[in-house]
């Protein structure tokens, strides 16, 4: 069967599965999950920039990007069909990130993480300043619709949605990655001057894997902020941007999927030990996330996800055999 | 995948664990507040505390009349406490969970005008009757109508006017005047308000430098010697928590508090901390009269040894008093709910209702929901000067009450309309 086919396929049949599972969890759950894609869709977007060796502490900016633009369109267009926010939420991320790319595409490592987050902390700094759209206080987003329907109040159908483009996007990264394009991002990770030799581009590489994260953070952006009915600068922090870097990486880049588990898992271990133990909360998500760090270093979604071939880990271990 | 076993079977646990029913003779409370970061020292951590306090109080019906019946309606209070840091984002999702998995009965909460603006069209949506303790901007009520939201303390409205009228009534000579903010919602609505009143009250008076250094700068020097050089006769601001105290124990050494009359409008907080540290002369507002402008009456005398008692002599300051007068205007709700339902527990409909328009008794004096269609309280304002006194420890005072209906603008107005129009209906007697 067509590869392509058969990863579309488990795609269609994991939401199928998500979307049934919605059907019977608590209203709450709903909720959670549905955040929890829209972080997870931030994440993809990191572990396409970490398939090819970067790291960006800045995927705020397009998160906030799609949030706003999708916001204030809603706002002041008055347009609340969530087709049209998710395209222009994830255009926006796209465009902003194709209009940063020439800029941070030329950096690596530290350098790279730096510009990024420096570029969102930009974003958030004259976000605040701008009283017409609420400074730093933010502003409501109004209830989403779906073709004409309003969604309804059980948060159902916004989840049923999140959970579409969530499976739309994993199987479209999963192709991505597994394409010659893809691959060549991996490459440049191991080796970038190889590359060059071999005929291709680093830098177009990078600005590939850049722009894609910007769209999916752009997607993401727009979905959180229609759940959440509310937008505020807070959306380009650093923190914020930290907090899917930390998803990305407990994930791992071995999976497509996996993000969206270690999102929920974080929203889950954040709102739970935030429940029970209010003034030590943070110290519970750090041992968290110490022992995913330790215990599974290459990633919750090793777990399933094999790495086809790891030339780097099998050379380790060959001569000890 | 035997370790993605294990994981899935403690998630479930944790999910299916989370839900217990709640017991019929409790009234369960969400308190959200800050419990870390830059605005829990100052506001959250006191607000928690003062929680605690009076919810074991009610609880035991050790409050003075009218509160002396234990919890609300003779049910037992179970108060949940949540950490208001995060943002927007996680706070609308921690409501959720509140209301949708931990089933509270109301949530009590929110210092951040950002958190306050997002959760109210959520509890809108849940349809859970939601009271916001603290935070300043009047756009929650301006901009939108609720039925179940609402405020028990006054908009940031009434800290900037009734501060110029506090300098009117010292008699303070004012040509020109500075203004020191954060660089967010709040210090610029801050700066907005008083400028507006000052033209309406100081109409000669100029300004003579506008600063806004970042949240949480932590460094004023530039800022001192741009203020030291304007030479204005009054300086206005509205900085709080860790970034006051660090304007103020710059700007001290400088002469800056010798040089000019300082106004600061949400201070008080402030003053337990730095202690003697604190110059002399400076105004200092509570967002209240709360603490140490508190007017007298049983019930303050009341709050203010019980809170002193409980937590190491310190004084309460605005953030236990206006989370007093929101869990004491939701008794007052709730009693009157059942009062009129029969003696069952209330919906939120039936408190929403109770609560329209309701006035009752707090330690800071009559709390009245005139405004947003009964829904926003206003209440008195006190003002006062650090001085020394015989022993020379920094004391408040020349201390001043506006009349609520002087300093807040009446039912029908926007705040800033009302400011701008020179205060019509204002009742300063």
């Amino acid at each position: 069967m067509n590869p392509i086919l058969r990863t579309f396929g488990l795609a269609a049949l994991g939401a199928l599965v998500f979307i049934a599972i919605g059907l019977v969890v608590p209203a709450w759950f709903l909720f959670t999950m549905t955040k929890a894609v829209g972080f997870g869709l931030v994440a993809l977007g990191l572990v396409g920039l970490l398939r090819g060796g970067l790291l960006s502490f800045g995927q705020g900016l397009y998160y906030c990007g799609g949030a706003y633009v999708s916001g204030l369109m809603a706002n002041w267009a008055g347009v609340t069909d969530m087709i049209v926010l998710l395209s222009v939420g994830c255009i926006a991320g796209g465009l902003i990130a194709a209009l940063v790319s020439p800029l941070v595409a030329r950096y690596r490592g530290i350098f790279f993480a730096m510009l990024t987050m420096a570029l969102s902390m930009v974003a958030y700094g004259v976000l605040t300043k701008i009283a017409a759209i609420g400074g730093s206080d933010g502003f409501n987003v109004p209830k989403p619709t779906l073709l004409g329907y309003h969604l309804a109040e059980t948060g159902f159908g916004l989840y049923a949605i999140a959970v579409v483009i969530a499976a739309l996007a994993a199987a479209v990264c999963r192709v991505h990655f597994d394409s010659g394009l893809g691959l060549i991002a991996s490459a440049a990770r191991e080796n970038e001057l190889r590359i060059e030799y071999l005929g291709a581009s680093v830098f177009s590489v990078s600005t590939r894997s850049f722009i894609l994260a910007g769209g999916l953070a752009g997607l993401g952006g727009t979905l959180n902020g229609v759940a959440l009915g509310h937008v505020d600068p807070f959306f380009s922090y650093w923190t914020t941007s930290g907090e899917m870097v930390f998803i990305a990486i407990l994930g791992g880049y071995a999976s497509v999927t996996a993000v969206f588990g270690t999102a929920l898992v974080t929203e889950l271990v954040r709102s739970f030990s935030g429940q029970y133990f209010p003034e030590s909360w943070q110290m519970l998500l750090g041992i968290f996330l110490l022992l995913v760090i330790v215990f599974l270093p290459r990633g919750v979604g090793s777990m399933w996800a094999k790495p086809a071939k790891n030339h780097a880990i099998r050379s380790i271990k060959e001569p000890a055999t | 995948m035997r370790n993605f076993v294990k994981f899935g079977g403690l998630l479930a646990a944790l999910i299916a664990g989370t839900s217990t029913a709640a017991a019929k003779d409790t009234f369960k409370v969400g308190i959200v507040t800050f419990l870390s970061g830059q605005a829990a020292q100052s506001f959250g951590v006191p607000a928690a505390n003062g929680a605690k306090l009076l919810v074991k109080k009610l609880n035991a019906g050790e409050v003075p009349a009218p509160y002396n019946t234990p919890g609300m309606g003779g049910m037992q209070i179970e108060a949940v406490l949540i950490d208001e840091a995060g943002g927007a984002t996680v706070q609308v999702q921690e409501y959720r969970n509140l209301v949708q998995r931990e089933k509270v009965d109301v949530v009590i909460g929110y210092v951040g005008s950002g958190d306050c603006l997002a959760v109210a069209p959520v509890a809108e949506e849940l349809k859970t009757f939601t009271i916001l303790y603290d935070c300043g901007t009047p756009r929650i009520f301006e901009d939108a109508d609720y039925q179940y939201v609402f405020r028990t303390a006054a908009t940031a409205t009434q800290d900037n006017v009734g501060l110029v009228r506090y300098l009117k009534a010292l008699g303070v000579d004012i040509k020109t005047y500075a203004g020191i903010h954060q660089d967010y919602a709040w210090g610029h609505d801050s700066w907005v308000d008083f400028k507006a009143a000052m033209g309406r009250i100081y109409p000669e008076a100029t300004v003579a430098a506008e600063l806004f250094p970042a949240f949480g700068a932590g460094q004023y020097g530039t800022e001192i010697s741009a203020l030291m050089q304007r030479r204005a006769d009054v300086i206005h601001s509205s900085l709080w928590g860790g970034d006051l105290q660090s304007f103020i124990l710059q700007g001290l050494p400088r002469g800056l508090f010798r040089q000019a009359q300082v106004a600061l409008s949400t201070a008080d907080h402030v003053l337990p901390p730095l202690g003697n540290n604190m110059p002399e002369g400076v105004i200092i507002g509570a967002r209240g009269s709360y603490g140490y402008m508190a007017p007298e009456s049983a019930l303050n005398t009341w709050w203010d040894a019980a809170y002193r008692e409980a937590y190491d002599n310190v004084v309460p300051v605005q953030g236990p008093y206006r989370m007093a007068q929101a869990l004491l205007g939701l008794k007052s709700a709730v009693e009157k709910a059942m009062k009129e339902n029969g003696g069952v527990k209330p919906s939120s409909e039936q408190l929403s209702a109770a609560m329209t328009g309701l006035s009752w008794e707090s330690p800071a004096g009559l709390i009245e929901m005139t405004n947003g269609k009964g829904h926003q309280a206003i209440q008195s304002i006190g003002f006062g000067r650090t001085q020394k006194d015989k022993d020379g420890n920094i004391v408040l005072g020349d201390i001043l009450h506006f009349d609520a209906r002087c300093v807040n603008p009446p039912a029908d107005k926007k705040s800033i309309e009302w400011i701008e129009a020179g205060f019509p209906g204002a009742d300063c007697d």
